[in-house]
């Protein structure tokens, strides 16, 4: 029953992410989206990664394609025609999509997965504890640099976005 | 007794179990109306509804006449209504979500509900053994989880009606919950810093929370709401803004919005959409009872297991120590408590004027979200001051 369920949410992501990536609606690729999250949490939960799946739920699904959504009313940029691509850019495309076609055909006929380590089989990411210790000895550099990106995001947003008044400026 | 549940196939235990508990729940949310109405009226000097009756019913002396005042057959001719009425699905809507969104509504609502204990027996060693669907060790993190989803019910109803008032106010909701989840999540962290003490392993887990208000001694038997009285309030004002409830009720906000979001909604599915937000609010005063008033524990400093004794020496009887008996009687104290903060919710729902938007925000952002950090370095020094004594 585990791997029919592990199989089910394998094909749910898939589509759901196929579906995230072709549909014309913004608000139908935004659920689709969500529906993608949900199913990768289902993953995790398969892999015994209960923690990896609530976290990405509650931060992902729960605020973060919420606030996608909230965007997308308030802009309300569905209906509008998609700008046409120009021959520059369809170009690129096309070789990326040659590129990524080339690497999953190489890596399904010459890749192979180590198996799995039974010592790292109960999982960073099944409870608080070993996650959290992972968190802050090992994984500690990268988790502070990535907050300080976010940082920088942030206030490039409020740089760019806020509209300074030069007169108020003088004052 | 019971050997023949324990002979089912685990699958259908669980369904049952889980049949079982939303039996209680989506009553209970039902009920739940009509208290409101009840409470209201009760507040405002009024009888409240005290007509609807079933004709044979009037017959039956006392009983009759006072099941009838007490308005529960307002209950059933509500429920009636909302199924038999039409359902009006207007021309501009996009069908799909329009449907969707109260069926939406309904699952994290439902879904949350499995991994709270609501009970605890003990078994022959004396342990306690939590009641609940699934005891999980994530605990709290999933209902964070899981009841966050339940802002796309109202983001979807609002933009699915394709209407200016529904569609305002599912952009209320959206900024709204999102911006109360994180004083709501930052309040509670002192509860666990308390209870993860160092060298144990670290847990999530709502019945521990309770297993540490039920400890001996003074500091063990201190439910947290006298320990961390300011995460109680930042939390319990969270889940104010986060189930919609006046004074935060922002999405629908009749005076300004009409309905808000259910405004293009009728019938059965907008009686869902009230079905949800009561058994949201039961799910969270049950998670407050559980993270500060002490869970199953009758009183501060008294816990189960004493009171238990302290029944069995006063009656003498051993069905007292039955854990079917002793599991039912944990069940009606945390019910109990359940219900008493729900009055709670009505009774500031009828007392305290609607907020602004703006003064919602600014209670969310500019002084909820401080504080909650604030509180948050306070109790984690002082929980590291504490114990490493």
């Amino acid at each position: 029953m585990g791997s029919f369920l592990f199989d089910f949410f394998a094909i749910f992501t898939v589509i759901c992410a196929v579906g995230t990536v072709v549909n014309k609606n913004a608000v139908n690729a935004a659920m689709c989206f969500l529906l993608c999250l949900v199913g990768v949490a289902g993953l995790f939960v398969q892999l015994d990664a209960y923690l990896l799946a609530f976290l990405l739920l509650l931060v992902y699904a729960g605020a973060v394609v919420a606030l996608f959504l909230f965007i997308i009313m308030l802009l309300d940029v569905q209906g509008k025609s998609a700008v046409s691509f120009r021959r520059l850019s369809t170009a690129a495309a096309v070789i990326a999509a040659g590129l990524l076609a080339v690497g999953l055909c190489s890596f399904a006929i010459h890749g192979h997965l180590d198996a799995p380590n039974p010592n790292y089989a109960s999982g960073v990411g099944a409870a608080l504890k070993p996650y959290a210790y992972q968190l802050f000895t090992l994984y500690l550099l990268p988790v502070q640099i990535m907050g300080f990106l976010l940082l920088i995001a942030m206030l490039g947003v409020i740089v760019l976005s806020k509209k300074i008044d030069p007169a108020e400026g003088a004052k | 007794m019971f050997d023949f549940f324990f002979n089912f196939h685990p699958v259908i235990q669980a369904l049952i179990k889980g049949l079982a508990v939303v039996l209680v729940i989506f009553p209970l949310a039902g009920a739940c109306s009509l208290a409101e109405r009840k409470v209201s009226a009760w507040m405002q000097g009024r009888p409240g509804p005290n007509r609807a009756i079933v004709p044979w019913f009037a017959y039956i002396p006392f009983l009759g006449t006072f099941l009838q005042r007490l308005g529960v057959f307002h209950l059933m001719a509500d429920g009636a209504k909302f199924l038999f009425k039409e359902e009006p699905v207007p021309g501009h809507v996009n069908k799909l979500y329009f449907v969707l969104a109260p069926a939406l509504a309904m699952m994290p609502a439902f879904t949350t509900v499995t991994v709270v204990p609501f009970g605890a027996y003990f078994d022959g060693a004396g342990h306690a053994i939590p009641l609940a669907l699934a005891n999980v060790d994530v605990g709290l993190l999933a209902v964070f989880a899981v009841s966050s989803l339940g802002v796309y019910s109202l983001i979807l109803a609002g933009w699915a009606s394709n209407s200016k008032y529904p569609f305002l106010g599912s952009v209320r909701a959206s900024a709204q919950l999102i911006s109360y989840e994180l004083s709501m999540t930052l309040s509670v962290v002192p509860v666990f810093l308390w209870i993860n003490a160092p060298g144990t392993p670290g847990t999530m887990s709502l019945a521990k929370v309770v297993e540490f208000q039920s400890l001996p001694g003074f500091w063990g038997g201190t439910w947290f709401i006298f320990l961390m009285p300011l995460s109680a309030a930042i939390f319990l004002i969270s889940l104010f803004a986060e189930t919609n409830r006046q004074p935060f009720d922002m999405p629908e906000s009749e005076s300004d919005l009409v309905g808000g979001f259910h405004t293009e909604y009728g019938a059965f599915k907008w009686s869902l959409f009230f079905v949800a937000e009561y058994s949201h609010m039961l799910v969270g005063s049950g998670v407050f009872t559980l993270l500060f008033l002490g869970g199953w524990n009758p009183l501060p400093w008294i816990p189960l297991a004493d009171f238990v004794a302290w029944l069995h020496g006063l009656l003498g009887s051993a069905v007292i120590l039955h854990p079917l008996f002793v599991g039912v009687l944990s069940i009606a104290i945390f019910l109990g408590k359940v219900l008493v903060l729900i009055f709670f919710f009505m009774w500031v729902r009828w007392t305290v004027p609607r907020f602004r938007y703006d003064q919602v925000m600014k209670l969310g952002w500019q002084k909820l979200l401080p504080l909650a950090i604030a509180n948050l370095i306070f109790y984690a020094l002082a929980i590291a001051w504490v114990q490493t004594r």
